[in-house]
């Protein structure tokens, strides 16, 4: 019989020189290996998108396995927003005003057809989509998404991490999209 | 209702308020008073206090927009709790200029209701106290629940007429 090797869940190594006792590799790279394994996403959730949420901070689906078990409920220590559910009109500048305590690096997760675009909410007294207001990095389609579906969003956002250069947020083009936005 | 009761409410409007009904009818089981627009304040509280009516608690009031008919229409929807008596008392105001005086004075409650009232259809309580929107944004320029403006929201991009037949 043979004896199924377990599967641990650990992070590919990044390029680099490896010898006897050393490793070497761009700061960058281990940077953006230790921030996509310790992302602490702050839950903006308004309604039922959010339910699916709980469900996947769950123990069956389970967040915690790619490093985001520590909910941040201040803006000031969270790494990514995740607005899930309907935004009104009323609840935008709010929603704004959350994403700019936010420090940099911050990356926006837009969860569910009426965060995305509005969903079925195509009425007077609702935000036609997040990214009318702040600018969203992974956008998560459903209506609910299944939590399958938002932890494969978070694990598109942990590639964003990953891979962003340290420069990138004080690039020109990177303010010239905030400025897009009013936000200084 | 029982005919008695109906009767009771008439009766009691008509002892101070003669030539203010201009209809009573049965809507859906619940028994609905058309009236005058004049008074409508002073009949409310008449109606608090006699005896016989005792309308002490205001379930609700609302505006309906009649689009044909150029009108707003309030509605007061009363209850006395005492022996759980109901009534809808309703006026109709002018889509030009609809204002009506405030309630508040009478129930401590309509403030809000009224607030609400404005915010969608935009009729004027003149004396309410704070009279500004209550639920939609501030910034808000029309009155959604008249007939005359759209629903959806007309930023939208990725709905158009082929599609959705806007």
């Amino acid at each position: 019989m043979e004896i199924a090797t377990p599967k641990y869940n650990m992070s590919e190594k990044p390029e680099g020189i490896e010898g006897a006792g050393f490793f070497a590799t761009s700061l960058e790279k281990v940077v953006g290996l230790a921030r996509k394994n310790s992302i602490w996403p702050l839950p903006f959730a308004t309604s039922c998108c959010g339910i699916e949420f709980m469900a996947t901070m769950g123990a069956h689906y389970d967040l915690a396995r790619f490093g985001s078990e520590r909910l941040s409920f201040s803006p000031r220590q969270a790494d990514l927003l995740m607005v899930m559910g309907t935004i009104a009109k009323k609840m935008g500048p709010v929603l704004r005003q959350v994403y700019e305590q936010m420090a940099e690096p911050r990356w926006v997760l837009s969860v569910g057809a009426c965060a995305s675009s509005g969903g079925i909410f195509d009425t007077y007294s609702v935000l036609q989509g997040i990214d009318r207001i702040i600018p969203v990095d992974v956008y998560v389609p459903g209506c609910p998404p299944r939590p399958e579906q938002i932890i494969d969003g978070v694990m598109k956002i942990q590639e964003l991490v990953e891979k962003e250069s340290f420069r990138r947020r004080d690039s020109k083009e990177y303010k010239a999209m905030l400025n897009q936005y009013g936000i200084e | 209702m029982e005919v008695v009761e109906q009767e009771k409410i008439i009766g009691a409007i008509n002892e101070k308020f003669e030539g203010q009904i201009l209809k009573t009818e049965m809507l859906y089981d619940f028994f609905t008073i058309t009236l005058k627009k004049d008074s409508i304040i002073d009949i409310i509280g008449h109606l608090y206090h006699h005896p016989s009516t005792q309308f002490q608690y205001l379930t609700t009031l609302c505006g309906i927009h009649y689009p044909d008919q150029k009108q707003i229409a309030m509605m007061y929807q009363l209850h006395n709790l005492v022996s759980n008596v109901q009534v809808r008392l309703k006026i109709h105001l002018p889509e030009e200029n609809p204002t009506v005086p405030t309630l508040t004075p009478v129930f401590a409650a309509a403030n809000w209701l009224e607030r609400e009232t404005y915010d969608f259809f935009g009729v004027i309580f003149q004396g309410h106290p704070n009279l500004k929107r209550i639920l939609n944004v501030d910034e808000m320029i029309i009155f959604p629940m008249r007939k005359e403006y759209p629903l959806e929201d007309q930023t939208r991009e990725d709905k158009n007429d082929t599609m959705f037949g806007r």
